[in-house]
């Protein structure tokens, strides 16, 4: 699994990559951890961006649920954008669309959470 | 409805004709799958009988022996998952328990295993006191992690996470491995706990699974509840080289329906998430009176 983020105005935008298996959801909540930790201290969006992910297990989405549970009682929005159609259906088989907004791709999450990020995004797009 | 709604513009010139019709609907449509809390049989080959827990089906269990073998002497092994009362509420309605020359064995774990039979019995819970059962019946205590030989099965336990704790069975025969693990939930917060199970399910031929809730609620809403999802079932199975996974301890909330949608998005999850040069694990979902040939 790979890992990067990036930060677009007042939204940190993080993306994993490839298979987030048992291992892999370790490193996925170690890489998590610090940025969840400072976007819910600033209530700053976060948005996944889950364009590369080609697999979720059970334990990757534990990760994504503390992670969202931690942004929710800090107030600070969360979303996830770009889920690729198998990585949907697992969504859907877990019921994990009552636990984070998902939106289809990484611009629109952005429209949602903070005009200025959009307006970053647009603009490092062009 | 569904079924007459199928129907509509067909005909049926036989008997034949009209039962392969009711098989194609799927038993969400033609039948049910019931709503008995826990009661399995595994049948050895011996002449004694074992069973997994005394929930409801062990009732219509204790007339299908009577009426197969009539009055004569049977041996019963019980091996009792935990005495939460789903779990022991058919054993006052369990016919041979009241018969002369009958032997029943109740393995467990737990210290509490023989009050919480006897207690149930109880005024004003049921007006037949323990005691007076015509059976011969003995509680032997089990311990986990160790191997025991009983009724012609290797028999082994693992302590699994549950409300007053809940033990997993391994049993295995003749080269064939059955897994009984119920009321067991799996907190996915560590490798080594899941690597625990792997390790107990490990080339099992059949593996029966508690699979009350979605992954989303056994995680959230109802974490600490004890049990476990359809998802970490089929992680498990996969991880262990298990070949069948069949999902039990349905959500008593679920209608027919609800199950055969779980049971479908089981089956499809397992191959969204089968390793590549594996085979596939075949899942299907408990329904009263199902039977499995290993």
């Amino acid at each position: 699994m790979e890992f990067s983020s990036r930060r677009l105005a007042d939204v940190v935008v993080a993306a994993p990559a490839g298979q987030i298996d048992h291992p892999n959801a370790m490193k996925l909540q170690r890489a998590l951890t610090p940025i969840v930790d400072e976007a819910a201290a600033g209530k700053n969006p976060l948005v996944l961006d889950f364009t590369g992910v080609e697999y979720i297990s059970s334990m990757g989405l534990r990760v994504l649920m503390v992670a969202a549970r931690q942004m929710k009682s800090g107030n600070a929005p969360v979303a996830i954008a770009g889920l690729q159609p198998e990585v949907a259906e697992i969504f859907e088989i877990a019921r994990f669309r009552f636990v984070v907004d998902v939106f289809p791709t990484v611009r629109d999450a952005l429209v949602a959470l903070s005009a200025p990020a959009a307006a970053a995004y647009g603009a490092s797009r062009t | 409805m569904a079924a007459l709604r199928g129907a509509a513009g067909r005909t049926f010139a036989t008997d034949g004709e009209l039962e392969t019709y009711v098989d194609s609907l799927g038993l969400a449509v033609s039948g049910t799958f019931g709503g008995h809390s826990p009661c399995v049989e595994i049948v050895t080959g011996g002449s004694d009988f074992v069973l997994c827990d005394l929930g409801t089906g062990v009732r219509p269990f204790g007339q299908s022996v009577i009426a197969r073998h009539g009055g004569a002497p049977q041996t019963f092994h019980v091996f009792m998952s935990h005495v939460h009362w789903d779990h022991i509420m058919g054993f006052p309605f369990f016919a041979p328990a009241y018969r002369p020359g009958n032997r029943i064995r109740i393995y467990g774990a737990h210290a509490e295993l023989e009050t919480a039979l006897r207690r149930q019995q109880e005024p004003p819970s049921f007006p037949v006191d323990f005691s007076a059962l015509g059976a011969t019946i003995e509680f032997m205590r089990l311990e986990p992690d160790r191997d025991y030989e009983i009724a012609g099965l290797n028999v082994r336990l693992m302590l699994q996470r549950h409300a007053g704790d809940s033990y997993g069975y391994r049993f295995t025969a003749a080269h064939k491995t059955v897994i009984y693990t119920t009321d067991s939930e799996h907190t996915l917060t560590d490798l080594t706990e899941s690597q625990r199970f792997v390790d107990f399910f490990r080339d099992a031929d059949l593996v029966v699974f508690d699979a009350m809730y979605s992954l989303a609620d056994s995680i959230s809403v109802k974490a600490d509840w004890g049990h476990s999802s359809n998802l970490v079932g089929v992680e498990l199975c996969q991880m262990a080289g298990a070949r069948h996974l069949c999902l039990f301890h349905h959500e008593p909330v679920h209608g027919d329906e609800t199950i055969a949608r779980v049971l479908a998005e089981t089956q499809r999850y397992e191959e969204l998430a089968r390793p590549d040069q594996t085979r596939p694990l075949r899942v299907s979902a408990a329904y009263d009176g199902m039977e499995i040939v290993l």
